[in-house]
């Protein structure tokens, strides 16, 4: 990014004509205008930029954003978005999805996306709730909960967003939530700075149809005990004045602890470019444990980047197959490849 | 692009055991008596490489410059049990020295490896064919999994053909002992004694089979083992009793020019390959493993110099769901299937319609339903192409009648793809697929254009004065809309599918503005009736009978109405290569017959499509055994349309 990049746009340019259509109160609102804000920082252009989305209220994104855009078909985005970034690597390319989109009718797209590496930056919008359908339970949603389609509580084991993409081997993973624009951007930078699939869990709040999912973490209230702010290179710590820490155990599990009862020497540091992902995954599950309690047994939680490691882009390695198809061959002449499997004449 | 007819020759036919109209008068054993056309049979178990050498037989007949047209025959399983009916792998083709459009109804030779291959395809052998048989297999062992109580070759059930009995198994041991390779890779190559020995009788030359053994195999055993066998097969039929003389097929009278073998398959790789040139585009093709389409994905992933980049997908859907990513990138998306992968692209399609994007969906049709048959032919997915997705959302279906019809008919599918901007259904089937033929190589300069412009500029002037880019302000020709890319300044724009507003693409739920919509998609699609050629008829425009064919009936449809019509009989045939929208006088010209049959792999799809769309009485003739029709059983079902004679089995004169 340069200075001069970084003045050929301003949010404005980044904000479509379209009335933006989300209930009022909506925590998307706060995600949009973070992405509007940052997309002039990147240094990058609105005609280079395309937004692609599933089905779902987060999946409305693209028509707010003055780019090019696909709103797709429930789940489909991660597919759409792989044709688009393998056909034009040129192409700045972000994928609007949410818990159910990504999670539940679309998990094999966004799984397969990860393992590939395919030059996506994915932002799920996690609100644990199927808002546009008027709320049914989805894969994110805890265990015993309450919704239309489950009045005796849900009996499913909820997924971890998280860790799910980093067993498909994510190469960079991160969590933000909607209220806190500056780290959003933040995340969001990062993101799109690395090269590959860059997964962002965003905490989101639906105030219609799961208000407060995220309040005993997230309030202004609780943040500073329950936010766990990851940085790369630093002890994890937080709390007022750095109080507690993380640790890992002899049995390789990872604890909150007194940092004054272990000494900060035994802090874990946080690497997030170890290219082993198994601290990540650990730090991934550590927010509710076991991910499958309920809401009122949340954890400190941890947020901003768990992994952020270098490894060759699906979009780059098909173009280099491609270049190098045509160094070795030359480019494809239709005479010659009609006549390779042998001719006779005729005469 | 006008479908190419055949009709106009004379197909010979004769009820001469084996072996067609002698033309010289054989003196001695090393001349060659020439006849006119042969049908072979190879038949074994799946392990043996009847595959590979009806394919090598098939090659040196193509060379030599017959006509000619082949079938394989195989089972889904990789390697089904040895020795069984189910295991059992057979290759058909027919060489002639006049222009031919099917493999043949029943085989005139017959070469079978085992009792399980003896007992599945005798039936295909005509009365009094020449059987060759592996004579090592026939032990009691391989006789019994079957169900033979007794040796077919001893008690007198084989009495109607001629049986040659070669013990395959052991000469080809033994004609490789001296190679010091394991008597198990030594009898593995009995299928290239069986070759050199078939490669004799009907005076093959050798050489082109010689050299495709030493490119083909690089291990230097395999490659020994291999011509030894096939050497000592080509030998053993010049030097035995067994077989009276060798014959010959002349090279066929073709049209001067280059040719290629050529399978549906490989035709519509290629054809993918041009039509991306044609139109200056990039070819993009998502798809997911499946037969039988998965040559597509293999021929092209070796094309990447031809700016062709494909993607193996996770599935299916997001195989179609790449292509249409790549359309709206401004590639050629294509995605290749079958039946089953079709039925989970349907909602892509939906949306491709509803994007008014260009994209190809090749279907590989095969039996159904669900994996049903996945290596043997049907045609029963015109339903589903036509009528198979929620809501109003008609597209375009061009179908193939043949294997080099398949380059011709996917550049003319794209043509329309890219022209209107709509996903277009391709069909082809197994038969078509898996079949080759000789084809001319057409003068790729003559090839159409068909690129088109992407939209660069502002196309409206708003309310306000400003200049803006309106994706959804058609043509008013086409219907088409306008196809901006991203990379393009100024005309980034948000398509979906939710439904817009016609003209400026914004969302719209109103209900005057989505009853509009849905007709102009189908106006749009209808209007291609206009853009592609009319029907035609082939043969008597004066008939009282029409057959109607689509796909790849064609070959048996063409040899049913050549002996039809020399039999002095009347007979008219329509075939379709534009099943969607139909040819716009296709109504008309059907309502000038008494009778319309309408022969189909399936129970009846098209036929019921004309009759509602036209009101005409068509008659299905309909096939669903994963076979293609033989020529004699649409040559009977014309004969009773026409009330006038029927055909013995092996469709011979009476």
């Amino acid at each position: 990014m340069t200075d001069a990049a970084v003045s050929l746009t301003t949010k404005k340019d980044w904000t479509s004509d379209q009335e933006v259509r989300w209930c009022p109160g909506c925590g998307d609102y706060g995600i949009l205008l973070a992405v509007q804000t940052l997309m002039p920082e990147l240094g990058v252009k609105p005609e280079n930029t395309v937004f692609i989305s599933g089905i779902g209220c987060s999946s409305r994104f693209p028509y707010y954003m003055n780019t090019y855009g696909m709103h797709g078909i429930h789940g489909r985005a991660p597919a759409l978005a792989t044709g688009v970034a393998v056909a034009r690597p040129d192409l700045d390319v972000w994928v609007v999805t949410g818990d159910g989109d990504a999670l539940s009718i679309g998990g094999n797209h966004l799984i397969h996306a990860l393992r590939r590496n395919v030059n996506l930056t994915i932002l799920l919008f996690n609100n644990r709730i199927y808002g546009l359908t008027k709320g049914q339970y989805s894969p994110t949603s805890e265990l015993g909960k309450v919704t239309k389609s489950t009045p005796m509580g849900s009996v499913d084991h909820p997924f971890n967003p998280l860790a799910l993409a980093l067993g498909a081997e994510a190469s960079f993973v991160a969590r933000t939530h909607d209220l806190d624009r500056k780290h959003m951007m933040d995340t969001f930078r990062a993101a799109h700075a690395h090269r590959g699939s860059s997964f962002i869990e965003i905490l989101q709040n639906c105030n219609v149809f799961n208000d407060g999912a995220f309040d005993e973490v997230t309030s202004r209230q609780k943040r500073e005990e329950m936010m766990i702010d990851l940085h790369h290179g630093e002890p994890i710590r937080f709390g007022k004045d750095g109080h507690a820490g993380v640790i890992m155990g002899d049995d390789g599990q990872l604890r909150i602890v007194e940092v004054a009862e272990v000494g900060a020497d035994a802090i874990l540091k946080h690497d997030a470019h170890r290219n082993d992902p198994s601290l990540a995954f650990a730090l991934a599950r550590l927010s509710n444990g076991d991910s499958a309690t309920s809401q009122s047994t949340w954890l400190p939680t941890p947020f901003g980047v768990f992994r952020d490691v270098v490894r060759a882009d699906y979009s780059s390695m098909v173009s280099a197959q491609f270049t190098e198809a045509v160094s070795k061959k030359g480019p494809g002449d239709l005479k010659k490849l009609l006549k390779s499997a042998g001719t006779w004449q005729v005469n | 692009m006008p479908l190419v007819l055949r009709c106009v020759c004379e197909e010979v036919l004769s009820n001469s055991p084996g072996l067609i109209d002698m033309t010289d008068t054989v003196e001695n054993k090393s001349a060659p008596e020439t006849i006119s056309r042969v049908v072979v049979r190879f038949a074994g178990d799946s392990g043996d490489g009847m595959q590979l050498t009806g394919d090598r037989f098939t090659s040196a007949s193509a060379m030599f410059g017959n006509d000619l047209s082949t079938f394989p025959d195989f089972p889904a399983e990789i390697r089904a049990p040895a020795g069984t009916v189910n295991g059992v792998s057979s290759f058909q083709v027919q060489i002639s020295e006049h222009d031919i459009t099917t493999p043949g109804d029943n085989s005139n030779v017959l070469v079978v490896m085992n009792p399980a291959a003896l007992m599945a395809d005798i039936d295909r052998l005509e009365q009094g064919g020449l059987l060759i048989v592996n004579r090592d297999n026939f032990v009691e062992r391989d006789l019994l999994k079957v169900g033979y109580e007794t040796n077919p070759l001893e008690d007198g059930s084989l009495a109607n053909y001629r049986v040659v009995e070669v013990p395959m198994t052991t000469l080809t041991i033994q004609a490789t002992a001296s190679l010091g390779v394991k008597p198990r890779m030594a009898e593995r190559s009995k299928n290239f004694f069986a070759l050199g020995m078939i490669s004799w009788l009907y005076s093959r030359p050798r050489e082109s089979t010689l050299d495709w053994i030493k490119s083909r195999f690089k291990d230097e055993d395999v490659r020994n083992v291999n011509t030894a066998a096939f050497n000592a097969g080509f030998h053993f039929g010049e030097t035995t009793e067994l077989f009276d003389h060798p014959f010959q097929v002349l090279p066929a009278h073709m049209p001067a020019g280059e040719y290629t073998n050529i399978t549906g398959n490989m035709a519509l790789a290629w054809g993918l390959v041009a039509a991306g040139q044609l139109a200056k585009l990039p070819v993009f093709l998502g798809s997911y493993p499946i037969t039988p389409a998965s040559d597509i994905l293999h021929e092209l992933s070796k094309n990447k110099n031809f700016a062709v980049r494909t993607v193996q997908a996770e599935d299916e859907i997001a195989a179609a769901g790449m292509a249409l990513g790549a359309a709206f990138a401004g590639h050629l998306g294509v995605t290749a299937t079958s039946g089953p992968g079709l039925a989970l692209k349907s909602e892509t399609l939906s949306l491709a319609v509803s994007l008014e994007l260009p994209m190809l969906l090749i279907d590989i049709q095969r039996g159904g339903p669900s994996t049903g048959l996945p290596t043997k032919t049907e045609a029963a997915d015109l339903n589903i192409a036509m009528f198979g997705r929620h809501a109003e959302a008609p597209l375009p279906i061009v179908a193939a009648y043949s294997p080099h019809h398949c380059f011709d008919a996917i550049i003319e599918a794209a043509r329309i793809a890219l022209k209107y901007r709509t996903p277009v259904i391709f069909l082809s089937d197994g038969y078509i697929a898996n079949g080759s033929e000789p084809w001319k190589l057409p003068d790729v300069a003559s090839l159409p254009d068909i690129s088109v412009d992407f939209q660069t500029e502002f196309n409206h002037v708003a309310k306000d004065g400003s200049n803006v880019y309106w994706p959804y302000l058609r043509d008013p020709k086409t219907l088409a809309r306008p196809w901006a890319i991203p990379g393009t300044p100024g005309l980034m724009h948000r398509v979906g599918g939710l439904e817009k507003q016609d003209g400026t693409g914004d969302i719209d739920y109103t209900p005057i503005n989505h009853e509009k919509m849905v007709r102009l998609r189908a106006a749009k699609i209808a209007g291609i009736a206009s853009d592609i050629p009319l029907a035609e008829i082939v043969g008597d425009a004066d008939a009282d009978v029409c057959i109607l064919g689509w796909g790849s009936t064609w070959a048996a449809i063409d040899a049913a109405v050549q002996r039809t019509r020399r039999r002095g009989h009347k007979v008219a045939w329509i075939h379709l290569m534009h099943l969607s929208p139909l040819p716009p006088n296709l109504g008309e010209l059907l309502r000038g017959f008494k009778k319309v049959i309408v022969p189909e792999l399936n129970l009846g799809q098209l036929c019921r499509i004309v009759r509602a769309e036209y009101l005409v009485d068509a008659q299905v003739v309909s096939k669903v055994q994963g076979l293609p029709f033989t020529s004699t059983e649409l040559e009977n079902a014309i004969g009773s349309a026409l009330g006038v004679f029927n055909t013995n089995q092996n469709g011979v004169d009476q």
